[in-house]
């Protein structure tokens, strides 16, 4: 592994190893340019994921204070946990659930596609489909997807038999068990998936792609890789000229560090990357880096739905198998006659025993109501609703001045007031899921409310006009030519697909332009 | 949890309460656990308090032939949080309080009724929590609800019953995809 002096001003600083940091830190290493990569968490294994549910999830996540506010009943259900998201070697990666739809081409056209919407801040993409399809080709074939590529698909197990003849009983046509970078069998030197169902603790086989065992060893390999675990970057610093300099961050000991930058590019996750931007006003940037649009933290984005149970009166046992091996693609399309505008994924899901009664019905639901649906346990069924959020402007990250992190930092606060179309959206949802378990003999469907996101987007969005965003088509932020944004705050809008292979393909991207400028001397 | 958890052994040196029982005969317990009587020594709460919540977590999450011993150990948990929180003890005795003595004796309708009245409050929404997080995460729940918990360590269900429903059709292979090594 290298060694960067600290007052090494020629590495490229990556703050954050998940989809976007561990990808893009792989293939700047690969090309022979130093990095040194910083991530919140410690690193585990194979061996060291805990099987335990509620150990897991206390082993893998950022559970450092975030506060919520507005009118969404995340705020109601999750006062404590507003979003999930890791604080881990590999990040988002290490619990993901591996389902790799690609974004679809009018999603990034949307505002061309969906019009004005009233209380919404659509824009189009700064990048052209075609080339963002070139990229989604690479990542495929990189995080191993079925179906892609000639590789077969996961083999249909007890719960994604329920919904598929459900879903095909009331007329769906393009059901299967979705593009996942889960190993069918042995490849890319990791293992096949056993049907477990431990997806979100940490793939015991490797068979769920992750950075965790796949770009980051993979990095350290080319020698070039300064890997530093459980250091927190607390603010990115500037010289006179306006450039990011150096990286401020707190070691494993609670020291402060600072390393200094020829380049930075943060991976925080959306809600972490918008508050470091906004921690790190200065006398110059008085709003925070890259932000002389006022748009880091405006137009945060999820995915709208949550999740549908159908409760069944014969077995299915539906932790059993692969967790998130089922999709169904019809509602996926611009169709305003539906009453909304975008369109929405099905996916399969279920969640473990322990996590189901907190994670996966609504704060509202207790006594003799929420205990039937747990007695059926072994007879449930569940999909999760990914629908393409409607952004909006007041959607935003802000410092709580009020609530500081063990450092004395503010924490993110996070304000969400549903927009109209998320909600006609997931009532459609809701009502085409429910006819879909019926149709198979449900007994009777339950819906959650919105979870806390795992999906958290928009951030610092990349924006063809510097006034409309945070980064260019390249993740080059418009103000800061050596400052970029590497994760999902910067997708232009959320699309209906899950946005990790977005993410890579996009880092992937992203790691060409900045060998190209560095190779050029132009950063 | 081990059987030691739910069976320990009495230490009344600063106990401040106990919640007792007897596992029903023929209970998916009673096969856990070596002996049918448990007993669960409190910290913080005394023994009557520590009744009238277990009537909170039955009234939140009501199943019936779940045996009391599982309810105990949501209030041990509890219990053990209190005695390290002092904002937390008083939250639970204003709660505990304001549902008066003749709770945890009441009927379910009545009880049901009491803890609509307090829904919002801190008292009921940290019982709800508290009971949730708690209930389901144990080897008790597991076998009662019929959970199989951790699968690595026996090859998850590849050859163990993933695909074995049949009162469905199959998936068109198309699909689907091939279950290795056949």
């Amino acid at each position: 592994m290298a060694r960067i002096a600290q007052d090494d001003s020629g590495a490229v600083v990556i703050i954050g190893s998940g989809a976007g940091g561990g990808t893009l830190a792989h293939e700047l290493t690969r090309r022979g340019i130093k990095v040194v990569l910083l991530e919140a968490g410690a690193r585990q294994s194979l061996a060291s994921f805990s099987q335990v549910p509620g150990d897991a999830f206390a082993q893998l996540t950022w559970l450092e204070p975030r506060t919520i506010s507005g009118s969404t009943t995340v705020a109601q259900d999750y006062p404590t946990l507003p979003s999930w998201t890791c604080k881990t070697l590999g990040g988002t990666t290490v619990h993901w659930t591996g389902a790799t739809p690609r974004i679809r081409p009018w999603e990034v056209r949307s505002r061309s596609t969906y019009g004005a919407i009233k209380g919404a801040s659509l824009i189009d993409w700064p990048i052209e489909y075609a080339e963002l399809e070139h990229y989604y080709q690479l990542a495929e074939k990189r995080m191993v997807v079925t179906r892609r590529n000639g590789n077969p698909g996961l083999p249909a197990s007890n719960h994604f038999k329920v919904m598929y003849n459900g879903a095909k009983r009331i007329g769906y046509k393009r059901v299967h068990t979705n593009y996942m970078a889960i190993n069918t069998r042995p490849a890319d030197g990791r293992g096949l998936c056993i049907q477990q169902g431990f997806c979100v603790q940490g793939c015991k086989t490797g068979a769920k792609w992750s950075t965790l065992y796949t770009e980051i060893p993979r990095a350290e390999a080319t020698g070039n890789l300064d890997l530093r675990i459980q250091c927190r970057a607390a603010r990115i610093e500037h010289g006179e000229n306006g450039l990011a300099t150096a990286v401020v961050y707190r070691d494993a000991q609670g020291n402060e560090q600072r390393q200094k930058a020829r380049i930075v590019c943060v991976a925080c996750n959306s809600v972490e990357t918008a508050r470091l931007l906004l921690l790190s006003e200065s006398a110059k940037y008085p709003h925070g880096l890259a932000n002389s649009s006022d748009q880091v933290g405006r137009n945060y984005c999820s995915h709208t739905g949550g999740f549908v149970w159908g409760i069944f009166d014969k077995p299915i046992q539906f932790w059993r198998g692969t967790t998130l091996a089922g999709i169904i693609e019809d509602e996926t399309k611009h169709d305003p006659q539906r009453g909304f505008a975008g369109g929405y994924h099905l996916e399969l899901a279920a969640l473990d025993l322990p996590s189901l009664p907190l994670a996966g019905l609504p704060s509202t639901m207790w006594g003799r109501d929420f205990a039937f649906v747990l007695e059926h346990y072994r007879s449930m069924a569940g999909m999760f609703i990914n629908g393409e959020d409607m952004p909006r402007a007041t959607n935003r990250i802000t410092l709580n001045l009020k609530v500081k992190d063990a450092f004395g930092l503010p924490v993110a606060n996070i304000h969400v007031d549903d927009h109209e179309n998320n909600a006609a959206m997931r009532a459609h949802a809701q009502r085409q899921s429910k006819a879909l378990y019926e149709a198979v003999g449900a007994i009777r469907v339950v819906n959650s409310r919105q979870t806390p996101a795992t999906h958290n987007m928009c951030t610092a969005r990349m924006s063809k006009d510097p006034g409309d965003g945070v980064a260019n088509a390249h993740g080059q932020t418009h103000d800061i030519a050596n400052l970029f944004i590497s994760d999902g705050s910067a997708l232009s809008t959320p699309g209906s697909a899950n946005p990790t292979l977005t993410i890579v393909a996009l880092a992937l991207r992203q790691a060409q332009f900045i060998a190209a400028q560095m190779a050029a001397h132009s950063i | 949890m081990t059987s030691k958890t739910l069976i320990p052994r009495r230490d009344f040196l600063g106990a401040s309460g106990a919640l007792t029982g007897l596992i029903a005969a023929g209970s998916p317990l009673a096969l856990l656990a070596p002996s049918r009587a448990w007993a669960i020594d409190l910290k913080a709460l005394s023994s009557s308090e520590g009744a009238t919540l277990m009537a909170v977590a039955r009234t939140i999450a009501p199943h019936d032939k779940l045996d009391d011993a599982a309810y105990a150990l949501v209030i041990q948990a509890i219990d053990a949080d209190a005695a390290k929180d002092a904002q937390l003890l008083r939250t639970l005795r204003g709660g505990i309080g304001q549902l008066g003595a003749g709770f945890a004796s009441a009927a379910e309708a009545a009880r049901v009724q009491s803890l609509k009245a307090i829904e919002p409050t801190p008292f009921f929404q940290t019982m709800r929590v508290k009971t949730l997080g708690t209930l389901y995460a144990t080897p008790i729940a597991y076998a009662y609800f019929g959970y199989e918990g951790e699968a690595f360590s026996k090859g998850g269900y590849l050859l163990r019953g993933f695909n074995d429903l049949h009162w469905l059709p199959e998936v068109p292979l198309e699909d689907s995809g091939p279950v290795p090594g056949t």
